[in-house]
């Protein structure tokens, strides 16, 4: 690295990335590079699901009742047409499950996105100032702490129900779920960001900047952020796998997104219906995805938050 | 000592003063709580009878003082869509909830400390990374999808337990159930208490673990080996026992969100507990059922967390010298 330097020439940014620490224990990680890799997969395969769908099970003139509850293609009574079978409204359920993924990476990402910029701005906000701010920002935090993540996001959802008419509740199921799951959830960044700010704001380039005269935001968002920024890299990664958990839950118990436009819940809470008449694909396939989807980020995020703790090192 | 014991009791205070001022606003202004009583044909000046007997037409801090009067008597309203007190509902299915709760706490202690123990003393065993990677799984898949899972093998499948429902249930008292003196009852609450403590199983495991692996590296177990002490004795005499005060915390606050979280498995499994009807509450905007579960909930969790706290304090004597000095 040092005779780099010394020769004047920048390594790419590319070529740094393949140098540095974090790539290095990457690649001596196989579980976490199939990790990695499924993520990606999935990620890929949800976004261009209108691309891989053999169907849009959005679209009711491709939708037909009558092919409701068919077996996957392998077993008897299987259609070719239909490579996981199909579901109670004959929707098939390899399409669904593309599209249900879709709804539930789109959720998860926007929700803990939403989470992630209240959490790092209060954060940032109580730990410089200090003062009346900080104590009144952390004492909502303690307060919210004590009620776990899908309690908040259940009464959110229950408290726009009473103000809403019950007619613009479907239209707007996935702003509520998106807002309640980042209100939910924004109570541990702040209070993580908070922690670094407060240790930060006594270094020696904090002092030069305020005597320098930049005003404060500048001096949060240009000179502090960047430096607390790392553990909020770990929540993050583990909070998107908790956010399509929370969503799925949601809309498992009937609260989240409706059955026209399903998520991974919504298709197992549909499923969950016909487990006893022995129709197992419904609920299986969309439970199987969900659940390597989240073990795979989950596994990410184990894997970052050790490569990024020096004292593991 | 005193001094903390009072600040502990003002700060809990505070957050349950914080969380009635929520539950008030929803009660208050989340729908009209007239609207839900009267009809569409009620006469106007019945409408403003019944506003005047509810205390509406009172400033709104007089309100939220009858309101917390209230709340301290037990009464927290009339639930809307049942048309009967909140506090009776909540009453009712309150044993089931608490039974289930308790009965899956057990279950994550008696399971999860010994595999925390076994993996912590066998590292780089098999059974260890199996346990391991047992206990990811286990976080990610969603507590409903391991309730269905359950139901889907031992009920659908095997037919060995129940899928829904307490079984049959004895009334010890006025207003206690429980499940446990029968045969279908105890089969009906294996299913959901394992579904409900598995998450906090592998929570315990996972602490367990950790903190075994602090306590193996300090200089009191490397003397106690070096006086040669049987194996046995250091890993469950010395080691566990300083183990335990951690998990026992983390345990106990837990409960409170074994509670809450009782909402999914409630719902899996059809079990007639107050998780099934917040759910319907948030379902139909039932808002004093709704603003009842919060208090209810927040006073549990103040009291765990400062119960826990005084018990450190009174344990410890590490703690009490800090708080002596602060």
């Amino acid at each position: 690295m040092t005779d780099m330097i010394g020769a004047g020439k920048e390594p790419s940014v590319f070529k740094r990335m393949l140098d540095s620490d974090i790539f290095h224990s990457f690649k001596s990680s196989p579980i976490t590079m199939v990790a990695a890799f499924v993520v990606l997969v999935m990620t890929l395969a949800a976004l261009f699901a209108p691309l891989i769908a053999p169907m849009n099970p959005f679209d009711p003139a491709q939708v037909f009742l009558m092919n409701a509850n068919i077996p996957p293609r392998w077993m008897n009574g299987g259609d070719p047409q239909f490579l996981l079978g199909t579901d109670d409204q004959g929707r098939d359920l390899y399409s669904a499950i593309l599209y249900g993924l879709r709804v539930s990476i789109f959720v998860g990402v926007i929700g803990v996105a939403i989470a992630c910029t209240i959490g790092v701005t209060l954060g940032l906000v109580a730990g410089f100032f200090g003062g009346r701010v900080d104590a009144m920002i952390m004492r909502i935090a303690d307060v919210q702490l004590t009620f776990p993540a899908i309690l908040i996001a259940l009464l959110i959802d229950g408290i726009v129900r009473g103000l809403l008419k019950s007619a613009t509740r479907e239209d707007i199921a996935f702003s509520v779920l998106v807002v309640s799951i980042g209100l939910a959830f924004w109570v541990q960044y702040a209070r993580t960001v908070r922690g670094s700010t407060l240790v930060e704001k006594g270094r020696d380039y904090i002092q030069a900047a305020r005597l320098v005269g930049l005003p404060a935001p500048l001096i949060m968002i240009r000179h502090v952020l960047p430096n607390v920024i790392g553990p909020v890299l770990v929540i993050l990664t583990i909070n998107v796998g908790l956010a399509i958990i929370t969503e799925a839950t949601l809309s498992f118990l009937g609260v989240g997104l409706p059955p026209t436009q399903p998520s991974l819940g919504t298709l197992i809470s549909i499923g969950n219906r016909y487990l006893f008449s022995g129709d197992w694909w419904i609920v299986t396939f969309p439970g199987i995805t969900l659940a390597l989807f989240v073990l795979s980020i989950n596994l990410l995020g184990d894997w970052l938050r050790d490569a990024l703790n020096p004292k593991l090192q | 000592m005193l001094a903390f014991i009072l600040r502990r009791l003002a700060q809990s205070i505070a957050v349950l003063l914080t969380v009635a001022i929520i539950a008030f606003a929803m009660f208050r202004f989340v729908g009209d709580p007239v609207n839900q009583i009267v009809s569409l044909d009620t006469p106007a000046e019945q409408v403003e009878k019944i506003r005047k007997d509810l205390g509406l037409d009172q400033p709104v801090y007089i309100q939220f003082a009858r309101y917390i009067g209230n709340a301290l008597h037990g009464d927290f309203g009339q639930s809307y869509q049942f048309r009967q007190p909140v506090t009776k509902l909540l009453a009712e299915r309150a044993p089931a909830t608490l039974e289930l709760a308790l009965m899956s706490a057990l279950f994550s202690l008696v399971v999860g400390i010994p595999m925390g123990v076994y993996t912590a003393l066998n590292r780089n065993g098999f059974g260890a990374k199996l346990f391991q990677a047992v206990s990811l799984i286990g976080v990610s898949l969603p507590t409903f999808l391991i309730g269905i899972l359950l139901i889907y093998l031992f009920s659908v499948q095997l037919g060995w337990l129940p899928s829904f429902g307490r079984g049959e249930v004895v009334k010890l008292t006025q207003n206690w159930t429980t499940g446990l003196l029968t045969w279908s009852g105890i089969k009906a609450l294996i299913l959901p208490a394992i579904t409900l403590g598995l998450f906090q199983m592998t929570l315990i495991m996972r602490l367990v673990r950790a903190e075994m692996l602090e306590v193996m590296r300090t200089d009191y177990i490397k003397f106690a080996r070096a006086r040669g002490l049987k194996t046995r004795a250091i890993n469950f005499g010395h080691a566990l026992k300083n183990t335990l005060v951690p998990v026992i915390t983390i345990a106990g606050l837990q409960l409170g969100s074994i509670i809450a979280f009782a909402i999914i498995t409630e719902t899996v499994f059809q079990w007639p507990g107050m998780g099934v009807l917040f759910l319907k509450a948030v379902q139909n905007v039932d808002i004093p059922i709704m603003a009842a579960y919060l208090m209810m909930i927040a006073a549990l969790f103040v009291l765990i967390n400062l119960t826990v706290d005084l018990l450190y304090a009174a344990v410890d004597p590490r703690l009490r010298a800090t708080i002596r000095e602060s």
